[in-house]
Order: C-alpha cells, then sequence, then structure tokens
C-alpha cells in the first residue's frame, strides 16, 4: 500500500459520527528543461505533494488543504477543515460519492521507461528539436525549445467507501518559433506528447512550428463579411472545449447552462454525435478514475444533433435527480472537485479537410483563434474570437489572412455545423481535434 | 508568524554555500511562508470555507546561461541542503570550489500599510460579505437568477537570500472579492461581473462598499438584457477611465518586458529613445503604488519595488528588468522579478501598469465621436508580443451615435494591434482611474497586478460582434 493512500485512510479513520470525510493525498514531480541556442536555459527539477480533507456534517461542507505532509500539518489540514464546516450553508445535496458499481475499465498510463529516462537524453532531445526546427526553414528562428515530463501519484478515500488509488506519467516537447521577414515578424509552435519520450515525433513538431509562423508572412486584413469558416483540428478542439461548458451538469442545477431546458431536442445539425469518452485510450486524457474516484465512463452528450444528456458529479446528479456520470474533475489538493467532461470528441465524418475545402465556394481556413476566454459567452452564447488563417475561394486554398474576428452564437454554430472530417486528432487538451465546417459565421475585418 | 524569520539566516548562509558548489556564478533562495482564507457563495449558499497553507523553497544557481533550479517543501536545513544540491547539479554537470557567503539584512520596504489583519477577522465576518452581496445583486431587479461571489485573502511572508550577500523580506497582504450575476431576459441569459481587490488588510471593506459593487455587476447583466449585437468591422472607440488600463498591459506592457526583447520576441524591440505611441501618452509600472492589487514591498528576487516610466510623451524611455536580464546588460534591475509561488522561476513581470491623465474632458471626448463604440468594462485579453496583435472581450459597451452612448451591445472581442492602437490614441481624459484586480500569465504563471487609465479614445479598432 502507497504511503498516500495510508495518509488517506489514517484522516478517514478520524471520522466522529455524524461527520463524513474526503482525503485527497498526492504526489507530483515534473522536470522541465529550456534550450535556447544550444545551451540549456533552465532546468527545473521539482517534486510537491499535499493533502485536501473535506468535511461534511449536517448538509454544511468545510475544506482546507497543506502543500505539506508531516502528521502535524495533516492534523492541522482537518481540524481546520472543521472549523470551515459551521460557516457553510446547510445544502440538502451536499455529500461525497459513493461507490455506484460501475467497472473500472483499467488504462495504461503509467510508463517505466520514461520513469527511467536519464536527464542528459531528455536535455539532448531538447536541443534535437531545436536543430530540427532551425533547419526547416532559413527564416525561422527558435524561442525556446521544450523537454517537460511530470509524474504524478494520488490516493482518495472517503467515509462512503471509496478508496482508490492511481498514478500516471507523460512527457511533452514543444518548440517555439519566430519567422521573419523585412519588418514583418510571425510566431508559430509545435508540440509532440507521449507516455515516453519514444513516442515523439521531433519532426513533426519542427515542421508544424515553422510551417505556423511562415505562413502567416505577408498575411493581410480581410474585408469584413459573412462566410463559411473549415476549423484546423487544433480550433475545433478549442471550440469544444467552449461546448462543454454548456454541458456541465452543475451549470445546468444552477440554471446557468443555455442548453438546461433542452434536453431531448435538437441543438445541432443532424450529423453532430458529441462523445466524451475517457475510456478510450488513444484520448490524451484518458483516465480510470474521475475525481471522486469513480470510474471514468463513456458518456453520448449529443446524439445525431439530439441533446440526450448533461455530464454529472456526485453533486450536481443529486441536485437534478440523476447519478454521477464519472465526470468529477479535481484540479489537486487545494480544492474540491467541479464537474467537466474529461476526454470530448466528435464522432468522424467520411472525408479529408481537403476534400471539406474543396466543397467551400468563399471561405476561409481558420487555423489559429485568439481571446476565447474573453469573447466567449458561454452563458449568453455570444461567439467572437481572433483568427488568421488562409482563405478559401471557389475550393481553392488562397493567401494567408489575419487581424480579423469570427463571431456567431455557441447554438447557432451547432446547427449550422455543415461537415465534419474524418481527420481526428488526439491533442494534447480534454477535446480531440477534427477539422469542422461551420457557415454563416461573421469575419469582421477592415 | 509576523515578524519572525522561516529561516534562520546562518542556515542560508550555508545552504547557499552548497549550492554553489559546482562552481554557479549564482545561487538565490526564495522562501514563502502563505496562509490563505477563501469562501464561495454560489446558489444562494455559501458553498465552502477553504483554509490553505502553502509553505516551501525554491533555489536557483547560475552558471553561464544555464538556470538550474529545484524546490522543497521541506524547510529544514536537511530538506533546503538536498534542494540546493538538486539545482546545482541541475546547473551544472562539473565540480566548482566551496563558497561562502555573508547576508547582509536589507531594511524593510512596505508599501501597503496594514490596519487590520484578515487572519485576525472572524470567518463569520468574512462570510457574511458574501451573503450581503448575494441579497443586494437579487434585489436590484427580479430578471437577477443567479448570483455567485467569492471572498479571499492571503499573507504571505517571502525571504530571499543570495550569494550577493543580500537577505531581504516582506510581507504581502491581499484581499478580493468577486461578484458573478446571471439575469434571464426574453432574448436569453446575459452575465455581470465585478471585482475588488487590494494590498490593504481587511479594512479594505470600510472603503469599499460590497453591496454598490454587487448592484453595479446586477446591472450590467440587466442592462444587456436589451443588448443588440455588436457591430462588425472598424471604427473609433471609447475606453470608460479605469477600464481600459488592462489594453496598455496586454497590448505594450509585456512587449516591454526585458526577457522578451533580449530574444527579440517583441515589436518594441531597439525602439528605446524612439516614439512609439501617441505623444498624449506616458506609461508608468509602479509597484510601489500603496493598496494597488500589484504594489509589492519588495520583487520575488529582493529588489525594492519601484515607479518606473516606460514611455514617457509617446517615447520609450526603458523597458522591465529583473536580475538575471539586468545582470546579461549590467545595468540595474527595476524591481520587475516576480513568481507565482516558491514553486517557480522569477522572469520579467509587471506590476501596476498605467496611463497618466491628459487635458480632454471624458465628456467631449464621446461628443467628439459621431459613430463608434463606448467601452465600459473589458474582460480578459491575449496578445501575440511578436506582433502586437491582440484581443479583448467587451464585457460592457456600448454603441455612440452622433456623439451620444446609445444602446448597450452584446459581447464581442475587440480586435487590434498594440503599437499601432499607442499611435492611435487622439484623446486622452482628466479622469484617471485603477481598474479592477487583475492575474497576469506569463509561461504558466499567474501573478496579481493592477492597471488603469483614463478615458481616451483610439481612432481604430476592429469590433468583432455579428451585426452589419
Amino acid at each position: 500500500m502507497s504511503d498516500l493512500q495510508e495518509i488517506a485512510d489514517r484522516v478517514v479513520a478520524m471520522a466522529q459520527p455524524g461527520e463524513h470525510i474526503e482525503a485527497f493525498v498526492s504526489r507530483d514531480s515534473e522536470t522541465d528543461i529550456r534550450i535556447y541556442e544550444g545551451v540549456v536555459e533552465h532546468f527545473v527539477a521539482a517534486q510537491t505533494e499535499g493533502v485536501g480533507i473535506r468535511v461534511i456534517r449536517d448538509g454544511r461542507t468545510g475544506f482546507a488543504y497543506a502543500g505539506v505532509l508531516d502528521a502535524a500539518a495533516v492534523a492541522e489540514v482537518l481540524a481546520e477543515a472543521r472549523d470551515n464546516v459551521q460557516f457553510g450553508t446547510p445544502d440538502e445535496w451536499a455529500g461525497l460519492a459513493e461507490p455506484d458499481g460501475v467497472d473500472v475499465i483499467e488504462q495504461d498510463l503509467w510508463s517505466d521507461a520514461l520513469a527511467e529516462f536519464a536527464t542528459d537524453e531528455k536535455i539532448a532531445i531538447a536541443k534535437e528539436l531545436e536543430r530540427l526546427t532551425l533547419a526547416v526553414d532559413p527564416r525561422i528562428r527558435v524561442d525556446d525549445a521544450n523537454y517537460a515530463d511530470a509524474a504524478s501519484e494520488s490516493a482518495v478515500a472517503t467515509t462512503t467507501g471509496i478508496r482508490r488509488t492511481g498514478r500516471e506519467n507523460g512527457c511533452y516537447v514543444v518548440v517555439s518559433t519566430l519567422a521573419d521577414d523585412g519588418d514583418e515578424t510571425q510566431t508559430g509552435f509545435g508540440f509532440s506528447v507521449g507516455r515516453s519520450p519514444a513516442d515523439f515525433n521531433l519532426a513533426k513538431a519542427a515542421t508544424e512550428a515553422s510551417d505556423r509562423a511562415t505562413r502567416l508572412l505577408g498575411a493581410t486584413k480581410p474585408a469584413t463579411k459573412r462566410t463559411t469558416v473549415v476549423l484546423d483540428p487544433y480550433v475545433t478542439a478549442s471550440f469544444l472545449g467552449i461546448i462543454s461548458s454548456t454541458l456541465n451538469g452543475e451549470s445546468v442545477a444552477k440554471g446557468r447552462s443555455l442548453f438546461m431546458d433542452r434536453l431531448g431536442q435538437t441543438v445541432a445539425a443532424s450529423i453532430v454525435t458529441l462523445v466524451d469518452d475517457p475510456t478510450n485510450p488513444k484520448a490524451y486524457t484518458a483516465t480510470d478514475l474521475d475525481g471522486e474516484g469513480l470510474a471514468a465512463r463513456r458518456n453520448v452528450l449529443i446524439d445525431s444533433g439530439v441533446l440526450q444528456q448533461f455530464v454529472h458529479s456526485s453533486y450536481s446528479g443529486r441536485r437534478v435527480g440523476a447519478k454521477s456520470t464519472g465526470n468529477a474533475i479535481r484540479g489537486g489538493f487545494k480544492g474540491t472537485p467541479g464537474v467537466g467532461c474529461l476526454a470530448l470528441q466528435l464522432l468522424p465524418g467520411q472525408r479529408d479537410q481537403s476534400a471539406l475545402v474543396a466543397d467551400v465556394d468563399d471561405g476561409v481556413l481558420i487555423q489559429s483563434v485568439s481571446g476565447l476566454h474573453s469573447g466567449v459567452n458561454a452563458i449568453s452564447g455570444d461567439f467572437s474570437a481572433g483568427a488568421s488563417g488562409l482563405s478559401i475561394s471557389k475550393g481553392q486554398l488562397g493567401g494567408p489572412i489575419r487581424e480579423f474576428t469570427i463571431a456567431s452564437t455557441l447554438q447557432r454554430m451547432l446547427l449550422d455545423v455543415v461537415e465534419i472530417g474524418n481527420d481526428i486528432d488526439w491533442l494534447p487538451m480534454r477535446a480531440a481535434g477534427v477539422s469542422l465546417v461551420i457557415r454563416d459565421v461573421t469575419m469582421s475585418g477592415s | 508568524m509576523a515578524g519572525h524569520d522561516v529561516v534562520e539566516s546562518d542556515v542560508l548562509e550555508r545552504v547557499l554555500g552548497a549550492a554553489m558548489r559546482t562552481g554557479g556564478e549564482f545561487a538565490e533562495v526564495f522562501i514563502e511562508d502563505k496562509r490563505s482564507t477563501s469562501a464561495g457563495l454560489d446558489d444562494g449558499r455559501i458553498e465552502q470555507v477553504t483554509s490553505g497553507r502553502d509553505r516551501g523553497a525554491g533555489i536557483r544557481v547560475v552558471k553561464g546561461e544555464t538556470t538550474g533550479f529545484a524546490h522543497t517543501a521541506d524547510l529544514s536545513e536537511a530538506g533546503l541542503r538536498s534542494a540546493a544540491e538538486a539545482a546545482a547539479a541541475a546547473a551544472s554537470q562539473g565540480t566548482g570550489g566551496a563558497n561562502t557567503v555573508t547576508l547582509t539584512r536589507q531594511p524593510e520596504h512596505r508599501v501597503s500599510p496594514i490596519e487590520r489583519y484578515a487572519d485576525e477577522v472572524s470567518k463569520t465576518e468574512k462570510v457574511s460579505l458574501l451573503q450581503r452581496i448575494d441579497e443586494a445583486a437579487r434585489a436590484s431587479g427580479a430578471a437577477v437568477v443567479q448570483v455567485s461571489a467569492g471572498y479571499a485573502d492571503s499573507r504571505k511572508h517571502i525571504m530571499i537570500a543570495n550569494t550577493h550577500g543580500l537577505l531581504a523580506s516582506d510581507e504581502q497582504v491581499r484581499q478580493h472579492v468577486r461578484i458573478s450575476v446571471v439575469a434571464n431576459g426574453d432574448a436569453g441569459m446575459q452575465t455581470g461581473f465585478q471585482s475588488a481587490g487590494h494590498t490593504f488588510g481587511f479594512e479594505m471593506f470600510d472603503h469599499i462598499d460590497v453591496e454598490e459593487l454587487a448592484r453595479d455587476a446586477a446591472r450590467q447583466a440587466l442592462v444587456k438584457l436589451g443588448a443588440r449585437p455588436a457591430p462588425s468591422g472598424t471604427m473609433p472607440v471609447v475606453i470608460k477611465r479605469g477600464s481600459g488600463g488592462v489594453l496598455f498591459h496586454e497590448a505594450c506592457g509585456h512587449g516591454l518586458e526585458a526577457d522578451l526583447i533580449a530574444k527579440g520576441g517583441s515589436v518594441y524591440r531597439g525602439k528605446q529613445g524612439e516614439l512609439v505611441a501617441s505623444p498624449l501618452v506616458t506609461l508608468v509600472d509602479d509597484g510601489t503604488m500603496s493598496g494597488e492589487w500589484g504594489a509589492i514591498g519588495i520583487d520575488d528576487e529582493g529588489h525594492p519595488s519601484q515607479y518606473n516610466v516606460l514611455i514617457e510623451d509617446g517615447v520609450l524611455s526603458d523597458y522591465m528588468w529583473d536580475y538575471l536580464r539586468a545582470r546579461k546588460e549590467g545595468r540595474k534591475q527595476s524591481g520587475n522579478g516576480r513568481r507565482q509561488s516558491y514553486m517557480h522561476l522569477p522572469m520579467v513581470r509587471m506590476t501596476n501598469t498605467y496611463v497618466l491623465n491628459g487635458s480632454d474632458e471624458p465628456d467631449d471626448i464621446v461628443r467628439a465621436t459621431d459613430h463608434g463604440v463606448y467601452i465600459a468594462q473589458l474582460g480578459g485579453g491575449q496578445v501575440n508580443t511578436a506582433t502586437g496583435d491582440f484581443v479583448f472581450g467587451m464585457t460592457e459597451a456600448y454603441l455612440i451615435e452622433n456623439g451620444e452612448i446609445t444602446e448597450p451591445l452584446r459581447e464581442s472581442n475587440l480586435l487590434g494591434n498594440g503599437p499601432q492602437v499607442l499611435r492611435d490614441i487622439d484623446l486622452l481624459g482628466n479622469d484617471f482611474a485603477m481598474g479592477n484586480p487583475g492575474t497576469c500569465g506569463k509561461d504558466g504563471q499567474g501573478v496579481p497586478v493592477g492597471d488603469g487609465q483614463p478615458t481616451l479614445r483610439v481612432k481604430a479598432l476592429t469590433i468583432g460582434g455579428t451585426a452589419a
């Protein structure tokens, strides 16, 4: 048994009659190496650990955490959490998750090869990435090339009988680029992720980092008009991230989801089927457990355009008379679990991106968006994002364009989906990427 | 906890000696001990009060162009030594000589006096703020359907020791309150937001009326129920005082950070002494602004905070500096070396960034605008420092027609280019105000920052709405 589980068990064993306790204990380590001009600019080796304790009594919740695990600190955290209980408002739905009998689908989340990987090899990988990137195009400068890995183990225990441990590790490389042409500079990035460095595709990361920067050189500002957009997989993944917040069961329970009264109704074009499936091992965020220690599971949220269900934690489920869908999300020991999608994906269509573009008479291929956190309101549904990409004319890709926005509403965009590509890309995000065609979007430029 | 050293100075001297053992040129220990309390209200209930304790040390060793860094939550001498050795090994594979360090304590440099520490205030008093907020927001109109609010305080002691013999410490206190309101109308839901945050103690709430703040958040949501879609295209934009400082933070502040300059990742590289903005513009970064959200006594490298003029009458006067960049250029640092916590390396960061007053009357600025947009609140934003391109959310905005503020607009992004916007400021008000407290993100680290400006006009910005 891990020392983390022992600590969690010990805390739960201290529960007094009438008191429910959840203890979450974790330990994380990370390496972060940054290369600039062939030299290590920084090398970070770090380990953190901590405990978060939630206490519920008479429907009132209190919480406390500490970034240390010695016995005195853990005792202090429990005392603080207990003290905090009295200030909570009684909530008839407050409570911890209870074992629900859903079987855990084991995921392979740990790599011994990564855990044993030598430091100088990590440095060599980052240097190689910088070298490969510089070799792609003479106009490219490298801002920095990075190797990073992280390992995490955690244990959760509750007075309701949940008792789970897990561990996972992973690594990534990312390179940031600048492309110069006369007075003009554009930026790009490329990355590769893996369970171990053997999974890296450095050449692809280097090429993408170069292409992202150079393709925007000479870009112009387009005129304002209504148009059809083809979203690159990376952009679609970001878009799905916003959609996921409208399907959040807690937002529904608290009356701030724009889809809260729409279960069973058509909310998207009939070709849209949206699934949250953390049990798919290809998903970057694949996992076997959710943030409350329940089995992660496959949930169909939108089926052929019809809204089927929202995602829930045990709390939000209880509030709306549903069960947890295994969608509690925990950001670490410093907070209690929230609700969210774990691994979203749109079911893919039949054709690749070039075929989708060929069908667009007048439009734009959106290669990047900015300001999604500022210009999109998931409660009102207003959508507005800065964008750059390539113009499309009569099915052909044209010149680069930038300094414009694309705008619509989330409600309309789902209904205005024209086609979904077959190019699923398992990006390091909570949603998979895929090319997506959406009509009737306002492009605002000059 | 207050006043006493988290770690004794003779221990720090020995740890720094250990950190230099592989031949480093510079080593530093950063120690943090932070206690925080937060409370959240949502859906009419105090959902949870949270107590937090974060304590640890980050040690960096610089050798040549390489920085090695390790952190630990173990503040015993053995724990610190082990982190020092890890940082030293990370900075170098070779070996060097032993190094002895003698620390000299720097005088304290407090910029925000504290009258009432939050840890001496009852939790009951803290949660009652949230209940007052909830009641005030809900009383603002029947269309208000949901209110969430958060209270947070923190008290942080930091201590920095380095191989130049510096030993400095600071106590950093923060109080923050935020309010989100949802209103529901015929055209769907709309949201309103307000927040306040200061580096004062709990006495902040003697001066800030949280009910007034709640009513303002509710008013914003209610006004937007009748909003029409924002326009699309490029037009003049008037930005209300205290609501657009974030634009200068993003659109030019980041580009004036010396680490970005050094790598050529900024449009302002090599522009010192040149006219980069309208001559109306004087831009300052000021860590000494008492009580403001980005105010600090010392930065996270132990350097006292400063008042730094970045742009004076449109001319670029200086960048912002941390220890490493200043060392490389053989100049003084500017009190801008900051980090999120002991788990992070410091880098060049802003504090309170603002534009000084001009001479125009704010009403005249609107009257001088035939057709355009009036922004009463900007939300978050994002900038590409290499190109200067930025976007910002307009969370409260109105049309300007024939020199009058008319109809409210639905939310959208605002898009522009930093260097161009600085040149395009053609009217500058005399009504300076600081804005809402912010968290600036850079390279994965968040630090508290403030911003401010008087009412001003930008000749042309792109509004990312859907209306023709």
